[in-house]
């Protein structure tokens, strides 16, 4: 059957409920989708096989009336989740040959709301980096490109593989994680809409840590409603996670009502950075206007400490990095590079392990956490943490969420950026302050720049108010009509 | 205080002890995995002990609340807020490449314990903290000739780290610590503090300086697994310090380890590759956060301890300071001389006290057995102590039936009655033989009536041979003494 893989998971899902088509039906085009899509690189692994038993017994489940919120929904998942039996590798060389023999709290989640599991996508080594490029397993391509310009773009990272497999329409839905930006710049740079959750509404167990305080998994889809569905099926308290919050999951579809009458959007002014495009600048308050419009109202807010976030962000998280990553020794599993002694078997595990943008962390880690520059650079970094926390919470008492761009720029090509660390980190300048403070964000198609490449909104949402974020994302969404699609779109032609 | 006397006068030494303590606890720390000792290598095991990718720690309740019962056991503060943080270096049997422990806010703050001395007095050691700590694995480096193997069954299990401060001056008051703090975590029931089985370790701070000057700088002596070595490690590094201050040197600090084959200490590492451990607080656990109810609930059923059992039978029973000491210092002794002395009317507990300490004692050392393996037990140890009361048995004969009990288990008036060793205290029997004995010894009785008083015992003496050691001996006394005078 043709045309399975341009649906949604909305519509897919509706079809499947009339029986217009079966979860078989449904997965078989994505997997051939997902072969078409091979130039972009987007998956690492693919589980052709894997899915079309999944979907067999999903379409058994349906016939015997059991069917989940996701039953016989393809999805591809980041490969940081631990899939069990199926390789893992945290886009990194030294996870070669790791296999977990146990599933993801998320993932099994999704399983038992009856997804099926398509791919492990590429990403970031250890979800490193915004633009794709530092996985061992090669650059993704975002499907988009500029208007008579055939260079390849990134997709925007580190969830890049979700990200443009959603984009080029070989997976109806995606998983990421989203440490600083990891979901919603990627969903910005290929525009789809990408969220990522409260801290502690998803389990991080079963997930590859990168930074433990700051990491949370969250959907990548076309639509949010789409996004609605699939938080609702991943989110849940997980007594295996210290740090996953008991409170009880809402009905996210239903909070959908399209009525954002009478809410106050915060208007961050700290969020008006220098050398940011004009265009952004307009898109942004063209996205107050279409809120104006639907009967919200716009508040200026102060965020004052906001240019402190992305330094705090690049001590926070590579301390935690620094520390997570110790674990890759070559002792248990994975790569094992051997040496005359332990010391020497570590230094050459880890040396040819780990590409050079997981070096610089981890040294810029074990460097903020060593004796004597602690208290500068960790403990600073923990107050001004602190402080953008309170920030948030003094903004949220008079406002219900905050409206700013998701990116400072559209996706720009491979090779862009690469030589200067501090540019491509500037990417996540306004999506990493709600990692620092835990908030909800999503990322929402707008429009198109005058280069012709998706830009994203971002809401920002208080904590576990995710509902309240989702209403605001689908007006938003709604009004921004946004339409425009990928150079490259699966089952409509020739991959680039 | 003992004094080290070195060539150019007397030194002080200045000691103090970090104590690793496994919990007692069904599972590790953070994982489920079991804990028991001495299983196959690599059969106690969780993913999270092994460190798998994305897995996470959950706390052990069960290992929080030990804990806090140690805590509370040893008069200390408990920390109503604690975080965990991670201990960050490199070694293969160290899955995480850190170990989560407990640095700027232990769950436990500071704390007293007093120690019985040999010679009967106390003396007060404070005690700086209490955290809570993971294990790690063991690396086995004799499996294989030129690789190391690596068994993660104790990695990851509950250690209490008790850390003392610097108050103890020698090797005695370390042993005597040593000694008390296992038997308050016994008594607790949160440790069984087997060194022997690697529950329980300890590291040496030690110092020297002459007697009220300053702290010297000390070194730490790490990981010994019993309290000879203890004793041994602190003997020779008190020795070396001095040694090496008094011939101009100075002392280092530095991390040591214990040679015990050779009976030194040698520097293990210095400082030049000292270990910047970069601490910061675990990410993946929250503040360990106490209700004062529950802390309130732990201190309620605390049982009685060590301190507290010694001054009741001292002062409820009328026994010594150091008989008091030697019973109370392990829960089960202190439990079997209750038993035996509420078990029957009027019994003597310094009677019972001198027969545990003494006979039962003994014959537990030379079978090699613990108290819960006696054949003679509480009941059967009252019913011989009745005996001994009620006069149909002697003092003496009374050890033979002791013997007689623990080689065949039976009580004490069962042996009596098979060996005929009731004591004879019939006046009658016992005169015709006085009467006979007197008799038969005229030189002894002239000498006796001469003066030479000390006799007495010579008669005595005969009337117990002949009577096999049966006669009452007050009754033969009294009766000797009538005859002869």
């Amino acid at each position: 059957m043709s045309g399975l893989s341009e649906l949604t998971i909305t519509e897919a899902r509706d079809g499947l409920a009339k029986g217009t088509f079966s979860a078989r039906d449904l997965v078989a085009a994505f997997i051939a989708a997902v072969e078409q899509t091979r130039p972009l690189n987007a998956f690492i692994t693919e589980t052709p096989e894997k899915a079309l038993e999944m979907a067999a017994a999903s379409d058994a489940r349906r016939r015997a009336g059991e069917a989940g919120a996701l039953e016989g929904i393809p999805l591809a998942v980041k490969d940081l989740f631990c899939t069990r039996d199926v390789p893992t590798t945290a886009g990194s060389h030294i996870l070669d040959g790791f296999k977990p023999p146990y599933e993801s709290t998320v993932t099994e989640n999704l399983w038992r709301a009856g997804a099926v599991l398509l791919g492990k996508t590429n990403m970031d080594e250890f979800a490193m980096g915004s633009s794709n490029t530092s996985s061992y397993y090669g650059p993704v391509e975002n499907p988009w490109r500029r208007p008579g310009d055939n260079r390849p773009l990134v997709p925007g990272g580190s969830s890049g593989g979700s990200a443009a497999a959603v984009a080029a329409r070989c997976a109806p839905g995606a998983i990421g994680t989203d440490t600083g930006g990891s979901i919603r710049q990627p969903a910005a740079f290929t525009g789809i809409v990408g969220m990522k959750p409260t801290y502690g509404r998803c389990s991080r167990w079963g997930v590859v840590a990168f930074a433990s305080s700051l990491d949370q998994a969250g959907p990548l889809t076309r639509t949010v409603r789409d996004t609605a569905i699939m938080l609702g099926a991943m989110a849940g308290h997980d007594p295996k996670d210290s740090t996953s919050v008991n409170r009880p999951v809402p009905d996210y579809e239903a909070a959908l009502t399209g009525d954002v009458r009478g809410l106050k959007v915060g208007i961050p002014r700290q969020y008006r950075v220098d050398g940011m495009p004009g265009e952004i600048e307009t898109l942004w308050q063209r996205g107050v206007e279409w809120l104006k419009a639907a009967g919200a109202e716009p508040v200026e807010v102060s965020l004052p400490h906001t240019k402190y976030a992305l330094p705090a962000y690049y001590i926070v998280a590579p301390a935690e990095a620094s520390s997570n990553l110790a674990r890759y020794d070559g002792v248990r599993y994975g790569l094992r590079v051997p040496g005359a002694t332990p010391t020497e078997m570590y230094e050459a595990t880890r040396g040819e392990g780990f590409g050079d943008e997981v070096k610089r962390r981890v040294l810029i880690g074990t460097y903020v956490l060593s004796a004597g520059y602690y208290d500068a650079y960790y403990n600073q970094a923990r107050k001004v943490r602190s402080l953008i926390l309170r920030d948030f919470t003094e903004a949220f008492e008079s406002v219900d969420v905050l409206l700013t761009p998701t990116a400072p720029s559209t996706a720009f090509a491979i090779g862009e950026k690469m030589d200067d660390p501090i540019a491509m980190y500037l990417n996540d300048v306004f999506t990493v302050p709600a990692n620092l403070a835990g908030l909800p964000g999503i990322s929402v198609p707008a429009a198109l720049a005058d280069d012709g490449l998706p830009l994203g909104l971002q809401v920002v949402g208080r904590a576990f108010d995710e509902e309240t974020m989702l209403r605001v994302a689908d007006v938003l969404e709604g009004a921004a009509e946004f339409a425009a699609e990928p150079a490259f779109v699966a089952g409509r032609g020739e991959a680039p | 205080m003992s004094l080290v006397r070195g060539r150019t006068g007397d030194w002080e030494v200045v000691i103090g002890l970090e104590v690793h303590a496994q919990a007692i606890a069904d599972s590790k720390l953070f994982s489920g995995a079991a804990t028991t000792f001495g299983a196959e290598p690599n059969t106690q095991v969780s993913m999270v002990d092994a460190a798998m990718p994305g897995m996470l720690p959950v706390l052990n309740e069960k290992s929080v609340e030990q804990a806090v019962r140690t805590g509370l056991g040893l008069n200390a503060r408990i920390n109503l807020t604690s975080v965990f943080e991670r201990k960050n270096y490199f070694y293969p049997d160290l899955p995480q490449g850190y170990q989560i422990s407990q640095y700027l806010e232990p769950i436990v703050g500071e704390g007293m314990l007093t120690l019985d001395l040999p010679d009967g007095t106390t003396k007060e050691v404070g005690i700086e903290r209490l955290h809570l700590e993971q294990d790690a694995g063991k690396s086995l480096h004799d499996q294989h000739p030129t690789s190391t193997y690596i068994d993660l069954n104790r990695s990851g299990v509950t250690l209490m780290e008790i850390v003392s401060k610097p108050d103890m001056r020698g090797a005695d008051e370390v042993g005597a610590y040593l000694a008390k703090l296992r038997s308050i975590l016994r008594y607790l029931g949160t440790s069984t503090g087997n060194m022997e089985e690697g529950s329980m370790r300890c590291d040496v701070n030690l110092s020297v300086r002459r007697p009220g000057a300053p702290l010297g700088t000390r070194t730490e002596t790490k990981n010994l697994n019993s309290i000879r070595f203890v004793k041994q490690a602190i003997e020779y590094e008190a020795k070396r310090q001095v040694a090496l201050i008094e011939d101009g040197g100075r002392v280092v600090q530095e991390t040591r380890l214990f040679d015990s084959d050779r009976g030194v200490t040698r520097a293990m590492r210095s400082k030049e590759e000292a270990h910047d451990y970069r601490y910061f607080p675990d990410p993946d656990l929250l503040p360990v956060v106490l209700d004062p109810e529950w802390v309130e609930a732990i201190r309620r059923s605390l049982p009685e301890l060590p301190d507290a059992r010694k001054a009741r039978f001292m002062k409820d029973m009328g026994l010594s300071a150091y008989d008091a000491g030697v019973l109370v210092a392990e829960r089960e002794t202190a439990a079997y001389f209750e038993a035996v002395v509420a078990g029957g009317k009027g019994r003597d507990p310094k009677v019972a006290a001198n027969w545990i300490a003494g006979e039962l004692f003994g014959a537990l050392n030379r079978a090699g057995l613990g108290l819960a393996d006696a054949p003679v037990d509480a009941d059967k140890l009252g019913g011989l102590i009745d005996l001994i009361a009620e006069g149909t048995l002697s003092g003496r004969i009374a050890k033979d039936v002791f013997e007689a009990m623990w080689e065949t288990g039976a009580d004490a008036a069962a042996v009596v009655a098979e060996k005929g060793l009731k004591q004879i205290s019939d006046e009658g029997a016992l005169e015709e033989i006085v009467a006979r004995i007197v008799a038969a010894s005229p030189e002894q009785v002239e000498k006796y009536k001469a003066g030479n008083e000390k006799l007495l015992g010579w008669f005595v003496g005969r009337v117990m041979k002949e009577t096999r050691g049966q006669a009452n001996p007050g009754v033969v006394n009294r009766l000797l003494r009538a005859r002869l005078s």
